[in-house]
């Protein structure tokens, strides 16, 4: 079965027709957006909650998104099991929304940050990594609030039940702090939930898919969630 | 009526790194002793009822679920009766 993707629009979402197009248009599957406003998430399979700067950023990055008459529907849809990706803003929302834990600071450097990075693939038995066939892959960053921090208890939590999927690191995937974009504690890049059906990341894989542009790793996170319903 | 000003901290733990770019200035322009430079947020806004418990309550509750995120910051308030 070819899932139904749901693409979340928010005002400021500026990563929505990417992750539109790629999943659509590139990998053939099926894609509809959703206005935040709205209530019904059309029977879609799979939601991704996109990049971008809803609200403008103001207050803390997906702190007014999170209130959008869609994340009710979003939570209860992920209660019952339904799969979640946030990407970039994406992830900053359902850390807002309390569906995984953690907050994003600003970045170290006080700067945006936009470039390929390499990411370590920590877990790869995830409906949302197991399809990837290498340990690290090639994938676009570009955000000024990447900085990812939770206290001492959730991070050895996050550690002990292997809920980091992705860590910064090298093109051989070493994880060391030279490899941090951001101030993320642990190189952290990527999480998921306990119950695994609701993932975070920072790095884009909807801007990795089309071979036209010469790097096509982030694919193979959605495929990876596409064949989870065959 | 109220008027309420919220202030939010950022927790002593985390790192703030604009406070800390901000004091390399203060170093340039010869400060030397100023240290512990934190930035944080000051909000201001009416709370539209004459029951006190009632505006403390919203002041909270709002300062709680979307103003301050408490997994990295603190608030402080304060509520002053203006008519």
């Amino acid at each position: 079965m070819k899932p139904k993707f749901g693409v979340i629009v928010f005002p400021g979402s500026n990563c929505d027709y990417d992750a539109y197009y790629s999943v659509k248009k590139v990998l053939g599957y099926e894609a509809q957006f959703i206005w935040h406003k709205e209530t019904d998430l059309k029977n879609s399979d799979v939601i991704i909650l996109p990049g971008g700067f809803s609200y403008g950023d103001y207050l803390r990055t997906g702190a007014i998104a999170r209130f959008s008459p869609i994340l009710d529907s979003i939570v209860s849809f992920a209660e019952n099991g339904g799969i979640v990706i946030g990407i970039c803003n994406g992830f900053q929302i359902l850390l807002e929304a309390g569906l995984l834990p953690g907050v994003m600071l600003q970045n170290q450097s006080l700067k945006f940050v936009c470039k390929d990075i390499y990411l370590k693939v920590e877990n790869s038995e995830t409906l949302f990594s197991r399809s990837i066939p290498k340990s690290v892959i090639k994938i676009p960053i570009k955000h000024g609030e990447g900085n990812y921090f939770a206290d001492e208890s959730t991070l050895s939590d996050l550690e002990m039940n292997s809920q980091i999927i992705f860590k910064y690191s090298s093109g051989s995937g070493e994880t060391s702090e030279v490899y941090n974009p951001n101030g993320s504690l642990n190189n952290i890049a990527g999480i998921i939930n306990k119950r695994k059906n609701v993932m975070g990341m920072m790095p884009h894989p909807e801007n990795a898919c089309d071979p036209i542009l010469k790097k096509t790793d982030g694919a193979f996170i959605f495929r990876s969630i596409a064949e989870s319903f065959n | 009526m109220f008027k309420a000003t919220v202030i939010i901290k950022r927790r002593p733990k985390i790192l703030d790194p604009q406070g800390k770019a901000v004091e390399q200035g203060a170093k340039l322009l010869g400060f030397n002793n100023v240290r512990g430079t934190r930035i944080g947020k000051y909000i201001e806004f009416f709370v539209d009822t004459n029951d006190k418990s009632l505006a403390e309550k919203e002041v909270k509750e709002y300062s709680e679920k979307l103003l301050s995120n408490p997994i990295m910051e603190d608030y402080e308030f304060i509520l002053e009766k203006i008519k």
